[in-house]
């Protein structure tokens, strides 16, 4: 699926003293089953790029269009709808919620899609299988090491079958060899016919060659686009 | 329908989860909920339960009763106003009643003496309530003294004890013979304390009573229908008073519940914020929330109604007895026959839960509104 | 009166419901001042949040005023042992001028609330908030009616004088009584009858229309509401007289009774839930012509008019079952 954007900008605390221009201006196009990151330094508005992407918040001005559905302008509720069919997510901090079992965690954001229960848990097992966590499956998250909750999270974000999987500075809690490793996981999703879209200032993720363009952001602007 | 009910099972099943995990939180709401629920519930079942057994009581009684006035206080009645009444139409029974009042100053306690029986009853023998034998101590075959009116001292042996079903009627109850009721209060014959006039047809009370007024002008004729009015309205206004007692309990409850609600951890938080990124929508967060409510209002309700149940019905309504003590000394150990009905149910709730909800509705609305992309931030 | 603590709910409970559609109404006057829907600024994102508050505000408010129109009648029922006269709800409602109005406006705040939820549910699928206008000036339009219910109410509790002498309905509902009730009581069952009937298959064989075509929404409508009015009556001209096995009984309360098995519940329910969904279906059909509601509007509409249909079947079975299984003739009499 084919994203495009044009002339966005995102603007916070608009009117006030404090206002702040995250994102001032950027068109650009993403083709589907590619692997892009974007670098750029804390503040870049790397991250809020992304966010407006994965239907996480909406723009101020722009347009951004999912294959042929103009998504920019719609209300949250429809935006959630595209963004629970359409994204996967990988957060910086894994995200998963203690307390809960690997299973569990795994399931989350399914559970507004009210599948049947049976078929929800085959297929979560079935991804934990595949990034060799069955049997970790009904332990509680907190039992995990770093590298086993990033694949669980890798696992939640796929439950959905997504088109896209957004990742947002996924190695920065993870060590080298466990970079690698993520970095081959990210490969095998681009094989699968997954479109991935990462943000890093980290050299392991941005020079790896599974990575198939680099985006350099500053200030809210597009510095350069290679690849 | 069948994804609807899927959906909303899911979200019981995470809030569900979610109590257990934070038990110190829910568990600190729900004892404040139930007690809540629990004291209005004993207030709503207790003077429900009395106005039914008051009801009850006077269903036995008769249509009218008919006292006399004197300068405009009630005074013995001549037994020869029976006469005067005549036929009347409609009235099947007439009788003339003897009962009172006896101070005993040794308990300091009120008797209610009624007389039972006829003119061959044993003079020296009476059947008392067991409120009178458990502060005198007596039992069957004791002999019991009232002082008369003229001073002698009267020795009555008791013959029975009344039985306890009836208890809260009962309990200050001494029945005599007429013949010692007389000569205990020096009351001559050919006087009694009042009349009691019985009518089958419910429609010609009013009637009688007014002939009755004609009849006999120095009488007040009193009607059942009214007492039981009166009795009706006395109790739903008490019961009224003792809610507006505890509105002020409800109206902490109501800010309770709202700070509980707006008050999130970081660590809740941070859980909506996931749900969120996720992709739960602002409106599966409010329903997550919503059926968070409901658990929460459900147990405290069924809880603190069945307490209350157990409470009024099988324990005498002990947490009121030093309110009600105030009547009188001897308080009834009485077992209420239990009584719900769906108004009460209906009023327990709007008072209850219909004040948790409102309470809860903006503190939920402003978590479930939280960024999605906060967990980027 | 006021400290009998069922009226106290009662009037908590309105006073509650006025206060949550004054705030909804506030919201909404916001969000219709400053509403931009092809704005991205944040006012506009705040503005959007709020439409959830004022959605769910009104939600309950409305479940409330459900509720209270029930606990009105139920109380109404249980406090006749309090007035002279007084044997039913009729009774209770004639102790004063107010409570008829305050039953009526209960009633009225019902079906606009139930409206504006469906209303709300449609315009929840519409991407654009199409309605979002419409729905909001309802609301401000919804908000004196309730504030109005709210002062009749407590007017009519404040008058509650337990030394008048009421009249029940042997005297409201009998075909000698002056007025409107009496008017509906004397209506000939010769000719209710029929109308009632006639009136039944109309607006069943109009929901089935709708939830197969799609369209007569309006029709539908006004066949659900003129349905309703005359099943009302003819509760009180001739289906009171078969429950009750009693040739001059009119009275439409009395058959919420445990002594007639609550048969007035089920056949209150159905006819109120009908009748609303049966106003709802009119009031959204013609949405269909914006685009981002065709396709809602043609789920929703079928659905709907479907409960409808079921709702009233129900209603005109157990209105005929209990004319049925009636031991009262009136064949001689009437016909």
């Amino acid at each position: 699926m084919l994203i495009q954007l044009k002339d966005i900008k995102k603007v916070y605390n608009q009117g006030k003293p404090n206002e702040f221009q995250a994102i001032r201006g950027v068109s650009m196009a993403f083709e589907p089953n590619r692997v892009s990151c974007i670098k750029g330094s804390s503040g870049s508005g790397k991250t809020t790029l992304l966010s407006m992407i994965g239907c996480l918040s909406r723009p101020t001005s722009g347009r951004i269009q999912l294959g042929e559905q103009v998504i920019s302008s719609l209300p949250e509720r429809f935006l959630t709808d595209v963004r629970r069919h359409t994204f996967g997510f990988i957060f910086q901090r894994f995200n998963l919620i203690p307390g809960l079992s690997v299973l569990e965690n795994v399931m989350l954001p399914a559970y507004p899609l009210g599948l049947p229960y049976k078929k929800l848990v085959d297929a979560a097992r079935r991804l934990l299988q595949q990034f060799n966590l069955a049997s970790k499956a009904d332990n509680p998250i907190e039992w995990l090491s770093g590298g086993e909750s990033q694949r669980v999270a890798i696992c939640r974000a796929l439950i959905n079958d997504p088109k896209i999987l957004i990742a947002d500075e996924p190695t920065a809690n993870l060590d080298s060899k466990l970079s690698n490793e993520f970095m081959q996981l990210i490969a095998e999703l681009r094989q699968s016919g997954r479109t991935v879209l990462l943000t890093s200032h980290d050299p392991e993720v941005f020079d790896s060659t599974v990575v198939d363009r680099v985006v350099e952001m500053r200030d809210g602007v597009v510095l350069a686009d290679v690849g | 329908m069948l994804l609807f009910l899927r959906k909303q099972k899911y979200l019981i099943d995470y809030t569900l989860s979610s109590l257990l995990r934070r038990k110190g939180k829910s568990l600190g709401l729900l004892a404040v909920y139930t007690t809540i629920v629990f004291m209005l519930a004993s207030v709503t079942l207790f003077t429900h339960a009395l106005r039914k057994e008051a009801g009850l009581m006077l269903q036995a009684s008769p249509e009218i009763i008919v006292q006399r006035m004197q300068a405009g206080r009630h005074a013995m009645i001549p037994a020869d106003y029976l006469q005067r009444i005549g036929r009347l139409r409609g009235v099947m029974q007439k009788a003339g009643r003897l009962w009172g009042y006896y101070y005993d100053p040794i308990v300091k306690a009120n008797y209610t003496i009624m007389t039972e029986g006829q003119s061959d009853t044993p003079l020296t023998e009476i059947v008392i309530g067991t409120g009178i034998a458990r502060v005198q101590g007596l039992d069957v075959g004791d002999y019991l003294t009232l002082r008369s009116q003229s001073g002698e001292a009267f020795s009555f042996q008791i013959s029975a004890l009344l039985e306890n079903d009836s208890e809260l009627v009962s309990a200050d109850l001494l029945l005599m013979s007429p013949k010692a009721f007389r000569r205990l209060f020096s009351i001559p014959e050919g006087f009694y304390t009042d009349l009691v006039l019985s009518v089958r047809n419910p429609r010609e009370v009013n009637k009688v009573a007014e002939k009755l007024s004609q009849l006999l002008p120095d009488t007040r004729p009193i009607l059942r229908d009214e007492v039981l009015r009166t009795y009706e309205s006395v109790f739903s206004w008490r019961q009224g008073i003792l809610f507006v007692l505890l509105l002020g309990s409800v109206l902490a409850f109501v800010i309770f519940a709202w700070d509980k609600a707006s008050g999130l951890s970081a660590e809740e938080r941070r859980e909506i914020g996931i749900l969120k990124a996720v992709g739960w929508e602002t409106a599966d967060v409010m329903r997550m929330k919503f059926w968070e409510g409901m658990v929460i209002s459900l147990t405290a309700f069924l809880i603190g109604y069945l307490a209350a149940y157990g409470h009024v019905f099988f324990a005498s309504a002990s947490l009121f007895e030093p309110v009600l003590k105030g009547w009188s000394v001897l308080y009834p150990q009485f077992r209420l026959t239990p009584y719900v009905d769906g108004l009460q149910l209906a009023t327990l709730f709007f008072f209850s839960v219909l004040p948790y909800i409102v309470a809860t509705i903006i503190p939920i609305w402003r978590t479930s509104i939280a960024d999605p992309d906060a967990v980027m931030r | 009166m006021l400290l009998n603590p069922a009226i106290m709910a009662l009037v908590m409970v309105s006073a509650v419901i006025c206060l949550m559609l004054l705030l909804a109404s506030w919201f909404a006057v916001r969000v219709l001042s400053h509403w931009d829907i092809n704005s991205g600024s944040e006012r506009q994102l705040r503005l959007e949040r709020r439409t959830y508050l004022i959605s769910t505000l009104l939600v309950w408010a409305f479940s409330f005023q459900l509720m209270s129109l029930l606990l009105f009648i139920y109380n109404a029922e249980s406090m006749s042992g309090q007035f002279v006269g007084a044997m039913c709800a009729t009774g209770v409602l004639n102790v004063n001028a107010w409570g008829w109005p305050t039953l009526f406006l209960k009633m009225g705040v019902f079906f606009t609330g139930a409206v504006w939820l469906v209303l709300n549910y449609l315009d929840n699928q519409g991407h654009d908030y199409p309605l979002i206008r419409y729905k909001y000036w309802l609301i401000l339009a919804i908000l004196p009616l309730v504030a109005a219910e709210l002062i009749l109410q407590l007017l009519y509790f404040t008058n509650m004088d337990p030394a008048v002498i009421t009249s029940c309905c042997g005297a409201l509902f009998s075909s000698q009584s002056e007025g409107v009730a009496g008017e509906i009581s004397g209506l000939p069952p010769a000719q209710m009858m029929p109308g009632f009937v006639l009136l039944g298959a109309a607006v069943i064989l109009s929901g089935v229309w709708v939830a197969k075509r799609r369209q007569g929404g309006w029709l539908f409508a006004l066949l659900g509401g003129a349905a309703f009015i005359v099943a009302l009556m003819s509760v009180v001209s001739f289906i009171s007289l078969y429950i009750y096995e009693h040739p001059h009984h009119h009275c439409p309360f009395c058959i919420l009774k445990s002594g007639h098995d609550y048969i007035g519940y089920l056949l209150y329910l159905p006819l109120f839930a009908a009748t609303a969904l049966a106003l709802s279906v009119g009031v959204i059909s013609p949405w269909r012509k914006i685009t981002s509601l065709t396709l809602a509007v043609d789920r929703i509409v079928p659905r709907l008019s479907w409960i409808a249909v079921v709702f009233f079947s129900l209603f005109y079975l157990v209105a005929a079952w209990s004319v049925w299984t009636s031991h009262l003739t009136m064949t001689g009499v009437w016909w």
